[in-house]
C-alpha cells in the first residue's frame, strides 16, 4: 500500500489515521463514560481521567495532522456508482464528524483548563490553558462535552452502518477502500 | 408645667429603654463581602480541604443585652461553591454532592439561641441543604460591634457546625475520614 492517496485509492496514512481516530473516539467515549462513575478509592479514579485527557489531546494532534494530510494528499474521487445525493450526504456527514470531533475535544479541554491549570499528557509534557474564566466554564463545557460526545458516537455509529450498507446492500467498494484496497 | 415635663421625661425614658431592649436588625455585608461561608473536610484523613460559597445573603437581629432573642437567616447559592479547583467544583455541583440543578439554594433559619457563656451562644436552626431540612446547632461567638468609619454600625460573629454528609443525602463515599464537613461562618452585619 502506498503512503499517499491516489485518485481511486486511500493510501496507508489516511487508512491508519481513519482507524486510529475511530479506535480513539470509541475508546475515549467508553473510558469517559466509565470513569465518571468510579469510586473515590478506585485505583483508576485519578488514572482514568489522566488517560482520557492525554489520549484526547493526542487525538486532537492526530486530527490536525489528518486535516493537513487532506490538503497534502486529497481523498480519492467518489465512486462512479454514487449518485449526487449520496455524494452530498457523504460530504455533509464527514463534515459533521470532523466538526463534532473538534467540538468534543475542545469542550473537554475547556473543562480541565477552566481555572488556568494545564493538562499533562502522560506526564511527558503539558498543554497550557488558553481560554479561562468564562462564567461557569467547567460546568458549561462539561455539559457540551457530554451531549456532543453522545451525539458524536451515535453519528459515528451511523457512519459505520452506512459503510456496511454500501458493502452489503449496494455491494460497492466504499468500505473496502477504507482498508486501502 | 413641671408635671408635664416630668411626664415627658418619663415617657421618653420608657421609650428609650424599650428601644434598647429591642434587637436591632442587621443585613449581612454582602456588598463589602465581610462575610464568609467556608467549609472544611478531611482529605483521606491526611489534610484539610477548604472551600467556600461565594454567593449568599442574609440578615440577623441582635441585641447584646438580650442575645437569646437574636435571629438569623441565611440563603446561599449552592452553585457558587469554590474550592480553588474548577474540575472539583464541577464535581461538587453534580448530583454526587450538592446537586445544584435540583437544589440551587441552601438555607439556614434560626429557631432558638441559647447563651453558653460570655459572648458565645448555640444557635439552633433548620438547615436545608441538598433538599434535606435538618436541625443543626451552630456554636457562635460574638466578635464585636460598633460604629464603622463610614457612618454605619456593624456587628460581627463567627460560628461553626459539623454536618454528616449522609444526613443531607450526600452519599458519595469519600472515605471514613471524610464523612463529615465543618461549616465555618464569619458574618458581619450592617445595622439597617
Amino acid at each position: 500500500m502506498q503512503l499517499r492517496n491516489s485518485s481511486s485509492r486511500y493510501g496507508l496514512v489516511s487508512v491508519l489515521l481513519h482507524w486510529l481516530v475511530a479506535l480513539a473516539v470509541f475508546g475515549l467515549f467508553g473510558l469517559g463514560f466509565w470513569m465518571v462513575g468510579l469510586d473515590y478509592y478506585s485505583n483508576w479514579y485519578r488514572r482514568a481521567p489522566d488517560l482520557h485527557k492525554s489520549i484526547g489531546l493526542l487525538l486532537f494532534a492526530m486530527m490536525l495532522l489528518r486535516l493537513l494530510w487532506r490538503v497534502i494528499s486529497p481523498a480519492p474521487a467518489a465512486l462512479a456508482s454514487h449518485d449526487r445525493l449520496t455524494r452530498l450526504a457523504s460530504k455533509l456527514g464527514h463534515g459533521l464528524l470532523y466538526v463534532g470531533l473538534f467540538a468534543v475535544m475542545i469542550s473537554g479541554y475547556l473543562i480541565s483548563t477552566a481555572d488556568g491549570r494545564p493538562i499533562s499528557v502522560f506526564g511527558l509534557f503539558e498543554v497550557p490553558a488558553t481560554l479561562t474564566g468564562i462564567p461557569d466554564q467547567a460546568d458549561l463545557a462539561g455539559l457540551v462535552h457530554e451531549y456532543l460526545a453522545w451525539g458524536l458516537v451515535i453519528f459515528a455509529g451511523i457512519h459505520g452502518l452506512a459503510a456496511l450498507k454500501h458493502h452489503f446492500i449496494d455491494r460497492d467498494s466504499t468500505l473496502i477502500r477504507m482498508l486501502g484496497r | 408645667m413641671l408635671k408635664k415635663t416630668l411626664a415627658a421625661f418619663a415617657l421618653g425614658g420608657a421609650l428609650l429603654s424599650a428601644g434598647q431592649a429591642m434587637a436591632a436588625d442587621y443585613v449581612i455585608d454582602k456588598e463589602g463581602q465581610h462575610a464568609f461561608v467556608n467549609f472544611k473536610i478531611s482529605h483521606l484523613g491526611y489534610s484539610w480541604l477548604y472551600g467556600t460559597f461565594k454567593d449568599f445573603d442574609g440578615s440577623f437581629s441582635f441585641d447584646a443585652a438580650n442575645p437569646e432573642a437574636s435571629k438569623v437567616s441565611v440563603t446561599l447559592n449552592t452553585a457558587s461553591v469554590d474550592s480553588n479547583h474548577a474540575e472539583r467544583d464541577k464535581h461538587l455541583r453534580s448530583d454526587d454532592f450538592l446537586n445544584v440543578d435540583k437544589h440551587p439554594t441552601a438555607t439556614f433559619e434560626s429557631t432558638a439561641v441559647k447563651s453558653t457563656g460570655e459572648g458565645t451562644a448555640d444557635i439552633t436552626g433548620n438547615l436545608t441543604l441538598n433538599g434535606v431540612t435538618k436541625p443543626v446547632v451552630i456554636a457562635a461567638e460574638f466578635i464585636g460591634e460598633g460604629s464603622d468609619p463610614w457612618g454605619g454600625y456593624r456587628a460581627g460573629f463567627a460560628g461553626s457546625t459539623t454536618l454528616k454528609l449522609k444526613d443531607f443525602g450526600i452519599t458519595k463515599d469519600l472515605g471514613p475520614a471524610s464523612e463529615t464537613v465543618e461549616l465555618i461562618l464569619s458574618v458581619e452585619g450592617i445595622r439597617k
